[in-house]
Order: C-alpha cells, then sequence, then structure tokens
C-alpha cells in the first residue's frame, strides 16, 4: 500500500512536470528540445524494457523506432491524400503496432539465444535493415527520406498540430501514457517473469515458464513502445530519413539506457533527458561535444556500473537515515576538485581545437568568458595545464575522502537496518 | 492396480563416451515417499535431470502418470505436475525471498505470460505465497534478496520455490545436505510438511533422515539400482551392504 500511494505520487508528479515546463522554458528552442526529451525517454524505456527487465543486449533497436517513423510517415501522407481518414494524434498507435509487428518476427529467431549471439544478431539485423533502406527507395526514399505534412489531418477537436506547442503535449500525452505502460508491465506475471528469466533462465523452466517465450513476448511488447517512438519522431521532424533506423541511433539509446541506468525502471529517463540534452545543447556551444559526450559515457561506465540512477539510489538508505549531512563536505570537495580538473580539461581541448581550426586559429578566443590568444601566450596553455594537473591530483585525492565518508556511514546504517 | 507417479523403463544416459545411467527400472507409487541413495557419483542427480527433461536420455522411457514424458522440455514437464529442487542451489539470487516464491507460484495459478494482471492484486497469489513464506519459515526475512540469505535459508527457499507451485510429484536433491543437525532436523521436519499428500522423491545421503523419512528406498550404485524396497529389506539386503552401507558405517 505504501508503495502504491508512492508511485502514484511520482506519477501525479510527472505529469505535473510535463504541463508546467513549457510555462517555464517557452521559447521555441527549449519546446522542441522539450518534444525530443520526451520522444527519446519512450525510446529509452522500452530498450531497457530488453535490456534492464528481461537482460537482452540489443544493438539495433532503432530498427523498430525507425520502421515505425517510416511507416507512419506513409500512413500520414495517406491520410493528407484523403485514402484513408484517421486523427492525426491518434497514429502512434499505428506505429506502435508496426513495432510491435517487426519485434514479433525479428524475435523469432533473436530470442533463442540470449547473450552475445542475440547481441550479434541484432547489429546484423540493424545493418540489414539500414542498408535495404538505401536500396527501397520507393518506401524509404533514399538519401532524403520520407517528408510529410502532420497538420494535413485537419483539426481534431481543436488539436491541428501547426503549433509547437501542441506537438509537444501531444507526445508528452504519449509518453506519459507510454511511461505508466511500460511501468505497469514490470508489475504483471511477464515482468516479474521476465527478471526471473533474466536472472536466472533455467530455473524459470522448471516453474512452468519458456524463457524464449518470455524474451519473445518482452520483444514484441518493447517493439511497441519503440514504434510508437518512432511515429512521435516523424509527427515531429516530419521527415525521416534512413539514419533514424541506423547504427548510430541504435547506438544513441544504448548510451542513453547506460548513462541512465538500466539496473532502475526510471533510470533510460534521466538517460534520456541528459543524452538528448548534450546533444541539443552542447553542440550549440561547442564542437567538440561529441567527445565530452564519451568522456561522460566512459566516466560513468567506470565510476558507476548503475548509471546516474543507481548513484542516486545507492543514496536512498541514507537519505532515511537522516545521514546525508555526514557525506556532503565530501562532496563538496569531490565537487571542487572535480571543477578544477574539467575546467582544466575543457580548456585545453578547447584551445586545442580552436589553434587547429585554420580559419579563427590566429585570433583571440573567448574561454569561458575570459579572452585569451592561445596561438601567441604560453602563459594560458601553462595555467590550464597548471589547472588541470593540480585538480585532477586533489580530485584522486578527494574521491578516497568520499570512500572514507561512506565506510564511516556503514556502522551507523547498519544499526538502523537500512544496509 | 497401484498407479505408478513416475515409471522408467531401461533409461541410460550417456556424457560423451562414459555410460552414466546404465537401463534404470524404476516404478515410484503414487503418493509414497521414495528416498534415492547411492554413492557419491553414482548418477543420483543425473537421474533427476533425465526425469525433470533438464537432459535428454540417451535411450528408454519416461512416464508420469502414465503419460510419455520422454521427450518434453523441463517446462513441459513441470506444467503436467512435475517439481525439483537441485542440489546446488538454484533460486533468483537478486530478487527479494517473496518475489522468488511468486514467480514459482504464477503458473500453476494460470496466470501464464499475463502481462494485463497486475501481480500486487492477485489475492490468490499473493495468498499462496504468503503461505508458502511462513511454511519455509522464512516470514520475516520476506524482504530480503535472495542472494544474501544463510545457506540453510536458501536451502529452504529452495524447497519452497520448488513446490510452491503446487506440483503433485516433488524431486528434492539432498535437501539437507551440508547443514548442521538442528538445522537439518528443521529441513526434515519441512520436508515432511511440504509433500503431504504428494509423490517425493528425495536424493539423500544421511541414512537417519532417509530412514525417518522415506517409504522406500532405491539405492543406485554406478549408474544401475541395485535393490529397491522397504527401509528394512534394504537394511538386510546383502548386496547393498557391501555396495554402500558398508562403507557409510565404517
Ligand atoms: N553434464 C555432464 N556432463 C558430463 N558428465 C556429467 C554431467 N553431469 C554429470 N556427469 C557425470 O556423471 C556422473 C554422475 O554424476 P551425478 O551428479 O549424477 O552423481 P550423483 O550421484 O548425484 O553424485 P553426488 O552424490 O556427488 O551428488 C559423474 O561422474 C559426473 O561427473
Ligand atoms: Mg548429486
Amino acid at each position: 500500500m505504501m508503495n502504491f500511494a508512492k508511485n502514484n505520487f511520482i506519477w501525479i508528479i510527472l505529469v505535473a512536470v510535463f504541463l508546467v515546463l513549457p510555462h517555464v522554458f517557452s521559447q521555441s528552442f527549449a519546446l522542441s528540445l522539450m518534444t525530443q526529451m520526451a520522444i527519446a525517454m519512450i525510446f529509452a524505456l522500452s530498450y531497457n524494457m530488453l535490456l534492464g527487465q528481461v537482460g537482452l543486449l540489443s544493438f539495433g533497436h532503432a530498427v523498430y523506432y525507425g520502421l515505425g517513423a517510416f511507416f507512419t510517415a506513409h500512413l500520414i501522407n495517406w491520410i493528407a491524400s484523403g485514402v484513408i481518414w484517421m486523427p492525426i494524434s491518434l497514429v502512434p498507435i499505428f506505429g506502435g503496432l508496426c513495432g510491435m509487428f517487426f519485434g514479433f518476427i525479428i524475435g523469432v529467431i533473436t530470442t533463442r539465444r540470449p547473450g552475445t549471439p542475440f547481441a550479434m544478431i541484432s547489429l546484423g539485423i540493424a545493418e540489414m535493415v539500414a542498408a535495404s533502406a538505401l536500396m527501397f527507395t520507393a518506401f524509404f526514399g533514399g538519401e532524403a527520406g520520407i517528408d510529410t505534412n502532420r497538420t494535413a489531418g485537419g483539426p481534431l477537436m481543436g488539436v491541428s498540430l501547426s503549433s509547437q506547442i501542441q506537438v509537444y503535449y501531444l507526445v508528452v500525452s504519449w509518453c506519459i501514457f507510454s511511461i505508466i505502460g511500460m511501468y505497469a508491465i514490470t508489475r504483471t506475471p511477464l515482468g516479474r517473469m521476465a527478471n526471473a528469466v533474466r536472472d536466472n533462465p533455467e530455473r524459470a523452466k522448471f516453474l512452468g515458464y519458456n524463457p524464449t517465450r518470455v524474451r519473445w513476448m518482452s520483444m514484441t511488447l518493447a517493439g511497441f513502445f519503440a514504434g510508437l517512438a518512432g511515429s512521435l519522431y516523424i509527427i515531429n521532424y516530419e521527415i525521416v530519413t534512413f539514419e533514424t533506423l541506423g547504427i548510430l541511433e541504435s547506438g544513441r539509446v544504448v548510451l542513453m539506457a547506460f548513462i541512465g541506468g538500466i539496473g532502475h525502471f526510471w533510470g533510460p529517463i534521466i538517460g534520456a533527458i541528459l543524452v538528448t540534452f548534450l546533444q541539443s545543447a552542447l553542440s550549440n556551444y561547442t564542437e567538440a561535444w561529441l567527445l565530452y559526450f564519451g568522456l561522460l559515457f566512459l566516466v560513468i561506465i567506470m565510476f558507476s556500473p548503475g548509471g546516474i540512477a543507481g548513484l542516486i539510489a545507492k543514496h536512498e538508505p541514507v537519505m532515511r537515515a537522516n545521514l546525508l549531512g555526514r557525506l556532503v563536505p565530501s562532496y563538496a570537495v569531490v565537487a571542487a576538485t572535480g571543477a578544477a580538473m574539467l575546467l582544466g580539461f575543457v580548456s585545453i581541448i578547447e584551445m586545442i581545437y580552436h589553434v587547429e581550426s585554420a580559419i579563427s586559429g590566429r585570433e583571440p578566443m573567448n574561454l569561458f568568458g575570459v579572452i585569451i590568444d592561445p596561438s601567441s601566450s604560453v602563459n594560458s596553455w601553462l595555467v590550464v595545464l597548471f589547472l588541470f594537473v593540480v585538480g585532477t591530483t586533489f580530485f584522486i585525492k578527494s574521491t578516497r575522502i568520499v570512500g572514507k565518508a561512506w565506510e564511516d556511514l556503514g556502522p551507523d546504517l547498519q544499526s538502523k537496518g537500512l544496509l | 492396480m497401484i498407479t505408478s507417479a513416475i515409471k522408467l523403463s531401461r533409461v541410460t544416459k550417456n556424457f560423451g563416451q562414459t555410460e552414466i545411467i546404465k537401463g534404470i527400472d524404476l516404478e515410484i507409487r503414487d503418493g509414497e515417499r521414495h528416498a534415492i541413495i547411492g554413492p557419491n557419483g553414482a548418477g543420483k542427480s543425473t537421474l533427476f535431470n533425465l526425469i525433470s527433461g533438464r537432459f535428454p536420455v540417451t535411450s528408454g522411457s519416461i512416464e508420469l502418470s502414465g503419460e510419455d514424458i520422454t521427450e518434453m522440455d523441463p517446462q513441459s514437464i513441470n506444467r503436467k505436475g512435475l517439481s525439483r529442487s537441485f542440489q546446488i542451489t538454484n533460486i533468483f539470487p537478486k530478487m527479494s525471498v517473496y518475489e522468488n516464491v511468486r514467480c514459482a507460484v504464477l503458473w500453476g495459478l494460470g496466470y501464464k505470460y499475463s502481462f494485463w494482471h497486475r501481480v500486487d492484486g492477485l489475492t490468490d497469489a499473493s495468498e499462496r505465497t504468503e503461505e508458502i513464506v511462513e511454511l519455509i519459515g522464512l516470514k520475516d526475512l520476506r524482504a530480503r534478496i535472495a542472494g544474501v540469505l544463510t545457506y540453510a535459508e536458501q536451502r529452504a527457499l529452495e524447497i519452497g520455490v520448488t513446490i510452491a507451485g503446487g506440483a503433485r510429484v516433488i524431486l528434492l536433491d539432498e535437501p539437507t545436505a551440508g547443514m548442521s543437525l538442528t538445522e537439518r532436523n528443521d529441513a526434515v521436519d519441512l520436508v515432511r510438511k511440504v509433500t503431504e499428500g504428494k509423490t517425493l522423491v528425495m536424493v539423500e545421503h544421511d541414512m537417519s533422515v532417509v530412514f525417518g523419512l522415506a517409504d522406500r528406498i532405491s539405492v543406485l550404485v554406478y549408474g544401475q539400482v541395485i535393490a529397491t524396497g522397504k527401509p528394512s529389506e534394504i537394511q538386510e539386503n546383502s548386496a547393498v551392504q557391501e555396495a554402500y552401507l558398508g562403507t557409510e558405517q565404517k
């Protein structure tokens, strides 16, 4: 009962946040970023239905996403040309069914052999689908892709999808539906057995369950939500190309899941927000954003294999014991040294990048508000190098302080029965 | 006519070139408690693996309540009403005690692969799970992650998971091995309780447990059943004394 109330509380917060956000960030840039985030959330959660819930590492999840987008694109064009009638707001169901269909078909082949074979086959299928997308131009539109007009269906109950805010609310409605739906599935017999199969498929057999069947059904359901996300993608962008079902897109969802954390239902939500943000926002400020992005991934995999969600969850018992305060000083130290290290690192990268660039290489640059000229001033290099080296040294030392703080908490947590 | 719960006819099993099970004929009667004893490496666990469908037989046939199950996969055999435990604890280590047991009750209650029932709302599943968790004495530890339980607790959970689905025929592979005396007594009581009114086949090394619990005993030596009978008959059987009990009593 406690859990139930707590969960509902979370859903209410979620809906409220989605509703309020456009009023806080009303610029069109922010609005379209938030729309992308909501789509990415569905996509990442659907991916985690496989990886986190049933233990299938897929490198080809964008296949369902992309195919959902392509089929929906054609559906919208049919609606536009009057072949069939359907409100555009409801086409995501169609995209979902397409994704589901392909999850079902591809799942027959792939779910028999979990582990490395599954991962490899998923990669092979992704390659295959991406290659066919370039070959069958009538359906996939070749390099140019397929474009649509989301307003073609005409307004439904005042929703014409002619403005970004309307698209945002449509996407968010489907996002809430999907999050709740996917969460609900984890709390069903199939969802529970998915975890059982993930942890010990052999034992599940002796309880009457066919592990292959559990994986296959999970894949079919995950396909539905991926396809649905793909539909929202085409509604949002009004164009889809072969890249949407390609390996890069499949890789992006792996990153979202891992960075957010695959061990918790809401982990991929965090990952989707962060990755989409970094991709969109960071790329406006620096050309080297992919590099920072890779670094973030590396750091997370190395220091917190459970992702950000794992990091947060680790603090839950400490919070309940009211001992969070005892960690704060050590965290402050780490934050300071980490910031110095990061500042040094980013400066070095940006300065190298600036000097290397042929156009602006000989001119001064604006580095965090300071105007410097890296091509002539040796001192500027010495300063950032010093910052980086000293920052790194103290950062490594200070991680030990954090370790110590956690160790000291141990007995107290144990005595409160929270460990 | 006495119906048999399990019937093996001329069952053999080879691993590569080695014949591990060498033509076993064995009948487990409906409702009896049947112990299988024998030295290490005799093939007791292998026999369980064959009956429960974990490994295919090399030749011969196996029947469950008159139905041929020789070629069936483990899940189908389980659905026919046979459930087994493992010599090496085989549970869901990352799930709680409660979740472990609940996973084991779901199929038997008909929920199968449902993704439209809310599992916390299934009163029959919750009640059955609570019942089993209480029965195996882990009520206070119901929320604990199975992987961190003590050995004896894990063994109790293993039994709980095995019987939770409501199977009529239960195979237990060394349920008391590696336990202290008090733990063993608890385990014997548990086995007795949970197999009330069912057919039990149990591999066991401890003779006091065997003679205290079993209606009949089969002795397996080097892949062959050298004797089957009541405990008193087995005790008096000279071949058994030579091959097994004699060495045990030294
Ligand atoms: N999967 C397998 N592959 C190859 N050989 C196996 C396999 N399983 C068991 N064996 C061999 O079969 C023989 C019988 O093993 P089994 O585990 O059935 O013995 P057991 O009677 O249960 O012994 P214990 O009392 O030690 O549990 C052993 O020699 C073992 O090495
Ligand atoms: Mg054995």
